[in-house]
């Protein structure tokens, strides 16, 4: 009797084998198919593979992660790769799979792989050491190895101009700023912010938090429903994925109180669809502008210069507001002070641009910082 | 006759797993994606390569020490929710030590192993009081560590252990766990020492549980806290003893993370989720340590495996958290399980 139980159980137990087993038939199919590939294989060396791996802030982040997978789309495109396998993305979940995702890549031959964001910058360093046949490219960090190419932007040239822009709108002279992780990028995008706040507008303060995380919107919104209630009317974030909140806080005080005029500022890319809200029928937005720093343009430029031959490894490359690499996209028109921000915004970035005003980079450079 | 309750425990978690597999195949179809290339994907991802394995080997280091600490609790009758804190102070602690002196390995790597464990046992005591001592319920104090353990590593990442950076040195080599060996033989990938430490702790566990009077009393203690106490057992003696235990393993745990796997701490913006996935991986593991130690290698091979299925079959490796939920459910629900198989076994003797 117990036998037969014990039978039932396993013809059970074999059911679900067999169900496994089937997976493992299609296995093999597989690892054919993977066979003749792996004959064409020498086609991929003529083609140029390029792939790159997302910080903790995912793909969708509408911010950085996006704006470098955006360039890579359009590198694609542009050189007839097709998705999933001369061009492709994989996402981190947690910081301990940056170096897996990067040699997994190594591993799939993509010649040129970019680490995007400065968490990267020690996963990138380990697996460029042990994958020397490929080349490596990190984002807001300096790696200092023949086969990585190191791609900085001077943020404050745009937090600057984004500064400008918040200076003229705010009308309680209570500006406020919202950062990621405390760090150097950060830090530029804060300093320069505050330095183009105050050339236009010495009396407004500027309230300065930082959420410690990049992936954490709920933290964005409660930093700025602070902000917003102790009476700033206008905040910029330079904290990816953590910066949506601000957008949804000022969206919803916008709905609750449309006379109310509050601001808030995007970052990296063009955020200007993030701002909209509906109110009896009628198109608002809340957002002035954004400090754009175009990550989309440099992973372009380095994979072009990467598919030419002319790889700039163990090179830093800087993007400025000279070549385009950072800017600001263009103002709101419901902004009142539009015409004035615009005027502003050129006279500054033709100084920035000809090398007369150099924006500080660091809070110390900003406490001898004179915008005259 | 009723089938042993033995095979029924080892029965229950294998179900589940194959029973998640399978919901998570429907899913995948439903969603459009072709689930035998997504299964292909995951099994190439973790054991189709030498260094996947040894990377799947790295993930499942944690995990085997974080199940521990949770099983560990459990058996006695405590719900230690507070892993992921203890493994925060655990990891913390381990770069403390393993940046601030130069010794000899000998002595630097087990002094900063055992810093780890001192620091997830002092973070688990506070709870471990508070229950014997004041009856406050184990889960909310934990939970509630578990931020204050999040905040206070990053202040004293920023603080002390760095001047105002997002992350520490790395350690000085002498308190590494990494081996160019193992790293050699897994073709780079970040395997390391910590898996003997991992085993090491479940036969502990085994050990302390199943051959020892203090296990036996701990055990008791889970089953009817009031027969123990009039059968004359220390009860508040033993939950704090089992706490502190279980917050040794935590804290190992993040040893691993910060001599094995990083070298080094960075400021973090959440939890690591390795301590919430100690629970699932307890849960599956029936709290046994050789139940703790396979679980941890399933989920170890799931979340390094992923990794690969959006580039090999270009299905996202959220997916693949889906499928993790869906084992972690039906494992809960091992109820409705037991109760499936009871009537098998049942029909088989009519």
């Amino acid at each position: 009797m117990k036998k037969r139980k014990f039978g039932l159980t396993m013809s059970f137990l074999l059911a679900a084998g067999t169900i496994l087993g089937a997976c493992g038939g299609g296995d093999t199919d597989e690892a054919e198919k993977e066979g003749t590939t792996g004959d064409s294989g020498n086609k991929t060396e003529e083609t140029f593979k390029v792939a790159m791996v997302t910080d903790v802030g995912g793909i969708d982040d509408k911010s950085f992660n996006q704006s470098a997978w955006k360039g890579i789309k359009e590198f694609g495109e542009e050189n007839d790769l097709t998705e999933g396998d001369g061009y492709t993305y994989l996402q981190s979940q947690s910081d301990a799979d940056y170096t897996t995702n990067l040699n997994s890549l190594a591993r799939k031959n993509y010649n040129l792989i970019f680490g995007v964001g400065f968490m990267m910058q020690e996963s990138v360093n380990e697996i460029a050491a042990q994958q020397k046949d490929f080349n490596f490219s990190i984002i807001d960090g300096v790696v200092e190895q023949p086969n990585v190419a190191s791609i900085l932007f001077k943020e404050q040239e745009a937090s600057f101009l984004a500064g400008i822009a918040a200076g003229l709108t705010t009308e309680t002279n209570k500006v406020g700023f919202i950062g990621g992780v405390t760090g150097a990028v950060i830090e530029r995008f804060e300093a320069g912010f505050i330095a183009g706040v105050k050339a236009v507008n010495p009396e407004a303060e500027v309230e300065v938090q930082y959420a410690e995380a990049f992936d954490k919107a709920e933290m964005g919104q409660s930093i700025a429903s602070k902000m917003y209630s102790s009476n700033v009317d206008v905040i910029i974030h330079a904290a990816g994925g953590t910066g949506n909140g601000l957008f949804k806080e000022a969206r919803d005080l916008k709905q609750k109180d449309p006379s109310r005029k509050i601001w808030a500022i995007g970052v990296d890319s063009d955020q200007t669809a993030e701002g909209v809200v509906e109110i009896d029928g009628k198109e608002q937005n809340v957002i002035i502008t954004s400090a754009l720093k175009r990550v989309d343009v440099a992973v372009k430029d380095i994979s072009a210069k990467a598919k030419e031959g002319n790889f700039p490894g163990g090179e830093t490359s800087v993007y400025t507001l000279a070549d385009d690499g950072v800017g600001l996209a263009p103002i709101n028109d419901a902004v009142e002070a539009k015409a004035d921000i615009e005027a502003k915004v050129a006279e500054y970035t033709e100084k920035i641009k000809s090398g007369d005003l150099v924006i500080p980079g660091t809070l110390k450079e900003l406490e001898t910082f004179s915008a005259e | 006759m009723q089938m042993s309750s033995r095979m029924k425990n080892i029965l229950t978690p294998i179900i589940a797993v194959l029973l998640g597999v399978l919901v998570g195949t429907i899913i995948m179809i439903a969603s459009g994606y072709n689930a035998i290339t997504a299964y292909q994907a995951l099994w190439n991802g973790a054991f189709g390569d030498i260094y996947f394995i040894g990377e799947v080997i790295r993930q499942t280091i944690p995990y085997i020490l974080a199940g521990l600490a949770v099983a560990f609790a459990f058996k006695t009758g405590l719900f230690n929710i507070g892993v992921e804190g203890q493994l925060l102070m655990g990891w913390v602690a381990a770069i403390w030590v393993g940046v601030s002196f130069d010794l000899p390995k000998i002595i630097h790597l087990p002094l900063a192993v055992l810093a780890a464990g001192v620091a997830g046992a002092l973070w688990a005591f506070i709870p471990g009081y508070l229950k014997a001592r004041f009856r406050v319920h184990e889960v909310i104090v934990t939970i509630m560590l578990n931020h204050t353990a999040l905040y206070i590593t990053n202040q004293i990442i920023r603080s002390v252990l760095s001047d105002g950076k997002e992350r520490t040195d790395m350690i000085a080599d002498s308190a590494s766990l990494r081996s160019v060996f193992l790293e050699g033989i897994t073709d780079y990938s970040r395997m390391h020492w910590g898996i003997t430490i991992a085993i090491i702790c479940a036969i502990i566990m085994w050990f302390i549980l199943e051959k020892t009077t203090t296990g036996f009393e701990l055990r008791a203690v889970g089953f009817n806290e009031h027969a123990s106490q009039y059968a004359g057992m220390n009860v508040k003696r033993n939950i704090i003893l089992s706490m502190v235990i279980s917050g040794i393993f935590a804290g190992l745990a993040g040893a691993m993370e910060g001599l094995g796997t990083f070298g080094y701490m960075a400021v973090k913006g959440g939890f690591t989720g390795v301590g919430f996935d100690g629970i699932a991986v307890a849960l599956l593991g029936g709290n046994t340590a050789i139940g703790v130690v396979l679980a941890a290698l399933l989920f170890g091979g799931l979340k390094v495996g992923a990794l690969n299925m959006p580039l090999e079959a270009g299905v996202p490796n959220e997916l693949v958290d889906i499928i993790i939920a869906l084992i972690i459910i039906f494992v809960a629900s091992s109820y409705i399980i037991r109760w499936f198989i009871d009537r098998v076994s049942k029909k088989g003797v009519k």
